[in-house]
Formats: structure tokens, C-alpha cells, sequence
């Protein structure tokens, strides 16, 4: 295993991602690759005079935004991640706000440290941590997955976390452990959304024991090397790549091991257009619309970019596929 | 104030403040679509987001029901204000509202379904809300065809009995918008009420005749 030694990099000598993304498309246009990126920074001073402030992503930029350290992962795909401005600027995070720009513009007020988590029900060792605690046993990896909406659009997301397995093994879930529940925060001050019936808050989720063990789920703290951002789900949230995105709880405060199954925010919402389970598949469509293909977001082409044909298990169906042998896709759902 | 026109101004072919107003209503309905126009290719500081064809079929589609709801709004305001010229308006309203309309439907076959008939086809039989919208755009089209001054001419009596059809495509409109909700019906809902208390409006009236 390598050693990693802390990073000695200042935050002041950090490039604001914005800036950096400004750079890139300066390059692009100059028509030089990935490859020559690599030479790095300073070859480059010259185009360090992109105004940060005129990003769609600086708004989001908070103090918070500190580099992460971490290690690559075999588990990432190799394709293109989307910009940081697309990731961080088109969320569905409705205790923000309904529209997709909302939580980019509202989630300033959401306070992700200090942050307590409570794990607790069907465990040997429940507890309440502070999260910077909780997390500190873990190394940071970075993850690019691909992230399916179920509303049929998708990105590339570089995220960075931890097998979700890693933690859950710490707190010694008993043999009645068969679902794992996963709780938002509740608190209308920080999430004005909240304040608005919409959904029954706060936002649950829940996996089955052997899918929250399974080393592709993670839990995320950053994105693109650094924090996550408020609109993302700071501090904490769930990444399960071969599932809908509503999957995805954010800004978790609370873990509970149950011997039932969770209750889940959106089927509880819409059980016949939302399932427990929320397997990617073109199979099954939504009832209003196809699942069958899906618009990748940022794709080149712009207005005209051809749609790109949705995977069984949003193409991680080689590692997950196995969990569902003998289940009925199409009831399941 | 006099806004009927002067029999100077009709007989010189003059401008009337109603003209004006019509005019500026053109003109007026013509900005959003252009300021869309412009998002589509990144101009003039316009842009249409993450997800422009997203983008795209939302707006169009707002602006075809918000306008095919204030169509039928002309008349139970104008006996209120009793301004008979507000008649004017009623065709500028309905014939960008239509434009609005068949724009969104284009956008939904070329950039959203990319032309695949099968799953459009698919999309026709099996979502109520496509279903809808289409037939909100099919019966838009013979009121477009005979919007003309002399389409009315011709068509006569049978001009009023056919353009009552704009009652159902408004309502159908309404009830597309609301189907393809996710989850908050509040904005929808108003179109709903508003348009139910035009309709109500008109229902009323018939019957104190």
C-alpha cells in the first residue's frame, strides 16, 4: 500500500477550480491535449488572469474549499468528467429548491462543519461522532463514476470518498442487520426547502445489507480533489454508481441499521414511479418517460449531442449484477 | 380617454393606440424567443444551461400555455374594462401561443427523441401527457389555418363554432403541464384555476342569456 505523506501545498497556491475549468477550455480552443496539461501550472501563468467571479461555479465557492489528499482508485471509469461549473451548478437537491440551479444559488446556508452522525439501531457499537472523527480511519479515494438521473440525463462525477462497507464494519451490525436507513439533516433554517411539504422530510434512503457492503458504494466528501460543495451534499453523502441518482442521500446525519426495509423519501412520494431498489435499467421504463437512452450532460454537440443508450446497472453491472440473481427486475424495480 | 379609433384614423389608415399595443405585443412575444435563440448558441451572454434541450422544451412549453391562457382571458376582460378593441389582441396572443407550441413539439421530436419514431410512437400510446400535448398541438393547427381575415370572411358563423376548439387545447395544455410535474403541482395548479375561471366565466354568462 502506498504511504501517503500529507500535502505541504498552501490553499493559497491552490487554483480555484473555476479558474483552472477556464484554462482548460483556453487549451482546448489552443488545441492542446490532456497530455500537455500535465506539464503543469506554471508554463501556463500567462492565462492566470481568468476572473474567478465570473464563473457560474464561484457563487458555490465557499471557504471550505480545501484540497483533499487521495489515492486513485481501479474503480474509476476513464471517461471524461464533467466540468466542475455542470456538477456543482445542475443538482436536484429540493430542500433547496426546486429547480436545478437552485441549490447552487441557495445552499449557502447550510453549515457542513461542525457535523455531528449518529449511527445506531441493530449494531454492537452505536454512537454519535463528530464527522471529521468518523471519517478519519479512512483513505480518501478518488472515484469517477458515472451518475444516472432518473430523470434520463447523466454526467461523469470525480468523486471523492470511501467504501460506505468500510464504515459500516466499525459499528459491528448484528445479525439482524439486514437494511442500512440513511437520514438528511431536518432543519428548515439551513434548508429552506424544507419548509415547504414537498417531500416527507427529511430525505431517507436505504440499501440492502449486501449492497451498502459492496465496494462500489462509497460515502463522498469531495469532489474533483477538493470538499464537496454545499449543493452537493456536504458534508457526507452516498454514492451508489449503479443506481438512480435519487439514491444519492446527501448531507447525511444519521445511519441506522434496521431489520426491515427503510422507508424511502421518493417511494414513499411516488411508489408506482420510484422503487426501493432503483436499479438503472433501460428495461423498465419511468411511467412518463423511456429510461432506454439518456442525455450526458456537457456532451459535445451541444442542442444536437445524440443521446447515448442507458447500461443495465448504469454499466457496472459485471460487479453488481449478481446481487439481484433470482429477483424479478420488473416487479423489484 | 378615446381608444376606438377616430374616423380620421380609419379612414387615413392611421395608427390607433390599439394598433400600437398590438404591435408591441408582436414584438413583445418575439424577446423570449429570441433571447432562447440566442441561449441555443451561446450568445450575447445567453446561455441555456447544463441541459439546454431540457431548457429549451420547458420554456417553449411555458410560454405555449401561458399565452394560450391569456387568449382566452381577452374577452372576459374586456367586458370588465369594456374596451371592445381588446378584441385586437385576442389573435396575436393565440397565433404566438400556437408558434410557442409547435417550436416545443419540434424541440421534443428533433432534439429530445433525435427523430426515433418507434420511441416516440411508443411515447404517443403509452404516456397520457404526451398524448395530450400532441392533441393540444393538432387541434392549434386549424386555428392557426384560419386566423386570417379572410378565413373569418369565408368561414362565417362556422369561424366562431370552430374556434371554440382554443377551450380545449388551453385545457389540454393546462392538464399537459401538469402531468409532467415530478413532484411540485403549485405553479400548474394556478394555470388550472385561473383557466377553470375563465372558462367558469363564460359558462356563467351563457346561461344568464
Amino acid at each position: 500500500m502506498r504511504i501517503h505523506r500529507p500535502t505541504t501545498i498552501l490553499p493559497s497556491e491552490i487554483t480555484p477550480r473555476a479558474v483552472r475549468d477556464e484554462r482548460r477550455a483556453v487549451l482546448k480552443a489552443l488545441g492542446l491535449g490532456a497530455g500537455q496539461l500535465a506539464i503543469g501550472g506554471s508554463a501556463f501563468g500567462l492565462l492566470n488572469t481568468a476572473n474567478a467571479a465570473t464563473s457560474a461555479a464561484a457563487p458555490a465557492a465557499s471557504a471550505s474549499r480545501t484540497k483533499l489528499v487521495t489515492r486513485p482508485s481501479p474503480y474509476s471509469t476513464r471517461e471524461a468528467p464533467n466540468s466542475y461549473a455542470d456538477i456543482t451548478g445542475y443538482n436536484n437537491f429540493y430542500e433547496f429548491g426546486l429547480d436545478k440551479t437552485d441549490p447552487a444559488a441557495n445552499a449557502h446556508t447550510l453549515k457542513p462543519r461542525p457535523w455531528k452522525v449518529t449511527i445506531d439501531g441493530e449494531c454492537d457499537k452505536p454512537g454519535t461522532y463528530d464527522l471529521d472523527a468518523l471519517i478519519k480511519p479512512h483513505a480518501l479515494e478518488d472515484r469517477i463514476y458515472r451518475f444516472r438521473c432518473v430523470e434520463a440525463w447523466s454526467m461523469v462525477i470525480p468523486w471523492v470518498g470511501f467504501p460506505l462497507g468500510d464504515l459500516l464494519k466499525r459499528f459491528a451490525p448484528n445479525s439482524r442487520a439486514k437494511f442500512v436507513e440513511f437520514t438528511t439533516l431536518m432543519d428548515p433554517a439551513q434548508m429552506p426547502g424544507q419548509r415547504r411539504p414537498v417531500l416527507d422530510w427529511p430525505y431517507r434512503e436505504g440499501l440492502r445489507m449486501d449492497e451498502a457492503m459492496h465496494p462500489l458504494a462509497i460515502l463522498a466528501v469531495g469532489l474533483y480533489g477538493e470538499v464537496l460543495p454545499n449543493q452537493n451534499g456536504a458534508p457526507l453523502r452516498l454514492v451508489v454508481p449503479w443506481k438512480y441518482g435519487f439514491k444519492n442521500i446527501k448531507s447525511i446525519v444519521r445511519i441506522r441499521f434496521t431489520e426491515k426495509a427503510p422507508a424511502t423519501a421518493w417511494n414513499v412520494a411516488a411508489p408506482d414511479e420510484y422503487g426501493f431498489f432503483a436499479n438503472v435499467n433501460p428495461d423498465v421504463d419511468h411511467p412518463r418517460w423511456s429510461q432506454a437512452r439518456e442525455r450526458r450532460i456537457g456532451a459535445g454537440g451541444g442542442l444536437f449531442a445524440a443521446k447515448i443508450d442507458t447500461q443495465p446497472f448504469n454499466g457496472y453491472a459485471a460487479q453488481v449484477a449478481g446481487l439481484y440473481r433470482g429477483l424479478d427486475l420488473k416487479k423489484w424495480f | 380617454m378615446v381608444l376606438t379609433p377616430s374616423r380620421e384614423q380609419a379612414r387615413y389608415g392611421m395608427l390607433t393606440r390599439w394598433d400600437m399595443l398590438r404591435y408591441g405585443l408582436h414584438v413583445g412575444l418575439l424577446v423570449p424567443l429570441l433571447l432562447l435563440g440566442l441561449g441555443a448558441f451561446e450568445l450575447a451572454g445567453q446561455s441555456l444551461g447544463p441541459d439546454p434541450v431540457e431548457t429549451l422544451l420547458r420554456e417553449l412549453g411555458w410560454w405555449a400555455v401561458t399565452l394560450l391562457v391569456a387568449g382566452l382571458a381577452v374577452t372576459p376582460v374586456r367586458h370588465w374594462l369594456k374596451q371592445a378593441p381588446l378584441l385586437r389582441l385576442r389573435r396575436p396572443l393565440g397565433l404566438w401561443g400556437f408558434t410557442y407550441a409547435v417550436l416545443h413539439f419540434t424541440v421534443y421530436l428533433v432534439l429530445d427523441r433525435q427523430l426515433a419514431w418507434a420511441e416516440i410512437l411508443k411515447d404517443l400510446i403509452k404516456r397520457p401527457y404526451i398524448m395530450v400535448g400532441f392533441a393540444a398541438v393538432v387541434l392549434l393547427l386549424p386555428l392557426a389555418a384560419t386566423s386570417t381575415a379572410w378565413a373569418m370572411r369565408k368561414l362565417g358563423r362556422r369561424w366562431q363554432k370552430l374556434h371554440r376548439l382554443a377551450y380545449l387545447a388551453a385545457v389540454l395544455g393546462v392538464l399537459h403541464f401538469l402531468l409532467q410535474v415530478k413532484k411540485d403541482l403549485t405553479e400548474p395548479l394556478i394555470y388550472a384555476a385561473v383557466l377553470g375561471a375563465l372558462l367558469g366565466w363564460r359558462v356563467i354568462r351563457h346561461r344568464s342569456k
